[in-house]
């Protein structure tokens, strides 16, 4: 058996898929956060609080009703994203012509409240999320087990991630929202109901969110904290990519993943702040962020 | 809001007399003294003393938001840090208390002088996710760093003698002590406020490109600014560590970042005294709330949103509209 560096292949392959794993959380939540910020200008501190939502509506989904995975899948980015698109029309839309720091207040209370009401009723222990039976064993890659679950949530999450990016850029649908972006007046006076683009895409960028909460339901202890800490990193990805492009947040949210995991190789104690030290440095060098434009 | 302020303190401006405060703040001060001064013989001493940690902590934040424009989410990092070295200075050291909260408001500052040029790189709510995301390493390094205890914390730390000699094991003896850094404090964040630097900032604060023209390196006002708050939150940090004996992750998480946001909008931003009566407000409900866990963390999320969508002047705020003077 070969060794890289003093380190056991299986070791270093394995830090890798948990980093790619890690790397699709972050990308989908960063995705979400930049459609959210490139049309409302805000900054969606919900965002985690939506994400352990997604992964708590799945579990009840589950546990009350008996409705399993697949049609989670489907049902909670749905749900949570009309939660989302309430939220928007009774909030969040009142707050639009003042400086977007309120956004940011409004939405970190908001967040305080879900985990707080999730926290009163589910207690901080987590609930089991099983996988589905037609994803469970690994495939045997002769020198690593791959599970098939984890091989799902990267194709899942690199899919999403792709074809978000092919709605904005490349349809009909996606230019108005450019349009929008740059100037949502004279988008308006061509007759698109900004407005309404406006909730629609707030309820889009949640449903992002709650997709990923159903995705790591079977991977992490769904509990009510699991979004708060994860958002902060987010945040980091978000700053480290910069927010003016769709396809920089995707791969900026893999790529971190993936030198989070190479860290946890080489160097397990600076894992958890490797990619804070990464956003110093990117803020020395290249202030308005790797894929960012000078504002 | 930022129009406002700028009428409100002109008004301030043309009624300060020679000795640089108005008429009505030497008289609130000097109540607020009055008050302080009496309140350890009417409540707990403790439960006071961590009412004015937190005034101080919430003057030093507003310090930075209200006057210099600037929304850090991660002042919990300068605060916890500051109360984590002081709390080691004290104990392991075994550095007079004075000393001790130098040590730990010296390591704030200089935490805000890092944090501080970089996150000046940026504005807006990227500057609040940079500070958020820099104070989050903070909470990481404190959860795994030998000498922080990790969960435990650093325990039974020994309030010691004031310079060797006075014994500060008395809750009251301790309180006049508190008390007077406090006050200081204050008073030092009024001066800063009203002094020509300070007018500076708010010219920077309400309109930037302006404050450049007119030939202002506005990014090292920006830092000075980033580097007082931080250091007087330090400040507060590390005199909360003596009182309650304890450094831990608590002072370092982002809640304790989030709280002190709260406290200051609920309280007034860009007002003297808001934060004053939002800290006390704030500390005060925890108090009584203790009991109902969780719910705690929701009526802070409803005051959050219902001070944003409803009350984004906050109390003193309000109050300085109605009686049509700065406060």
């Amino acid at each position: 058996m070969f060794e890289l560096l003093g380190i056991p292949p299986q070791a270093l392959f394995g830090q890798l898929l948990l980093g790619l794993i890690n790397g699709s959380f972050y990308a989908l939540l960063s995705l979400g956060l930049a459609v959210i910020f490139g049309l409302l200008n805000i900054i969606n501190f919900t965002h985690g609080a939506q994400y352990m939502m997604g992964a708590f509506v799945a579990w009840m989904l589950l546990h009350y009703l008996g409705i399993g995975y697949w049609w989670a899948l489907v049902i909670v980015p749905v749900a949570v994203g009309l939660t989302g698109i309430v939220l928007e029309r009774l909030m969040i839309s009142r707050l639009y012509h003042l400086d977007h720091l309120y956004g940011l207040l409004l939405t970190f209370g908001l967040a305080l409240i879900i985990q707080g009401l999730f926290r009163n009723q589910y207690g901080i222990s987590g609930e089991a999320y099983s996988i589905p039976s037609q994803l469970v064993g690994a495939q045997n890659l002769g020198f690593m087990f791959l599970p098939n679950y984890r091989l799902w949530v990267i194709a899942v999450s690199a899919a999403v991630c792709l074809g978000t990016w092919f709605v904005i850029e490349k349809t009909r649908l996606g230019a108005y929202l450019r349009a929008a972006t740059e100037n949502p007046v004279l988008v308006g006076a061509f007759g698109i109901n900004v407005p309404r683009l406006v909730t629609l895409t707030y309820g889009f960028g949640v449903g992002l969110a709650a997709l990923a909460g159903v995705l790591a339901a079977p991977i992490y202890s769904v509990n009510p904290n699991m979004g708060a800490d994860l958002i902060i990193v987010v945040f980091a990805v978000v700053v480290i990519g910069g927010m003016g492009s769709i396809l920089g947040a995707i791969v900026t949210g893999f790529g971190l993943g993936l030198i989070e995991g190479l860290t946890r190789v080489f160097y397990p104690e600076g894992s958890a702040v490797v990619i804070f030290v990464i956003m110093a440095i990117v803020l020395l060098v290249k202030p308005a962020g790797l894929f960012g434009r000078t504002a | 809001m930022a129009a406002d302020i700028e009428t409100l303190d002109k008004q301030s401006a043309t009624k300060a007399g020679a000795a640089g405060m108005p008429r009505l703040h030497q008289v609130i001060f000097a109540a607020l003294l009055a008050l302080a001064l009496a309140a350890p013989f009417m409540l707990y001493p403790v439960f006071v003393m961590k009412v004015l940690c937190f005034v101080l902590f919430a003057c030093a934040f507003n310090l930075l938001l209200g006057f210099g424009g600037l929304l850090s989410f991660g002042h919990a990092a300068y605060f916890g840090s500051a109360s984590y070295v002081a709390a080691h200075a004290a104990k392991v050291w075994g550095l007079t208390p004075e000393l001790a909260i130098l040590c730990g408001t010296a390591a704030a500052a200089a935490l805000g002088f890092v944090f501080g040029g970089l996150a000046i790189r940026r504005a807006g709510i990227y500057f609040a996710m940079v500070t958020l995301a820099f104070a989050q390493m903070v909470y990481f390094f404190a959860l795994q760093a030998p000498f922080t205890g990790g969960e435990d914390g650093i325990q039974a730390v020994p309030r010691g003698d004031l310079l060797g000699i006075i014994s500060l094991r008395s809750d009251l003896t301790l309180y006049f002590f508190v008390l007077a850094i406090v006050f200081t404090g204050l008073l030092l964040i009024y001066r800063i406020v009203h002094s020509p630097f300070g007018q500076v900032l708010k010219a920077i604060r309400d309109n930037e490109p302006r404050a450049v023209s007119l030939g202002y390196r506005v990014n090292r006002y920006k830092l000075a600014i980033f580097v007082l708050s931080a250091t007087l939150a330090g400040l507060a940090g590390s005199t909360k560590a003596l009182v309650f004996q304890l450094a831990s992750l608590t002072d370092v998480h982002w809640t304790m970042s989030g709280e002190v946001v709260l406290m200051t909008l609920l309280g007034g931003m860009g007002t003297v005294f808001g934060p004053i009566v939002g800290a006390a407000a704030i500390v005060t409900m925890q108090n009584y709330l203790a009991g109902f866990g969780a719910w705690v963390t929701v009526i802070q999320g409803t005051i959050f949103v219902i001070g944003v969508l409803l009350f984004r002047e906050g109390i003193v705020g309000v109050l300085s509209r109605w009686l049509k003077k700065s406060l």
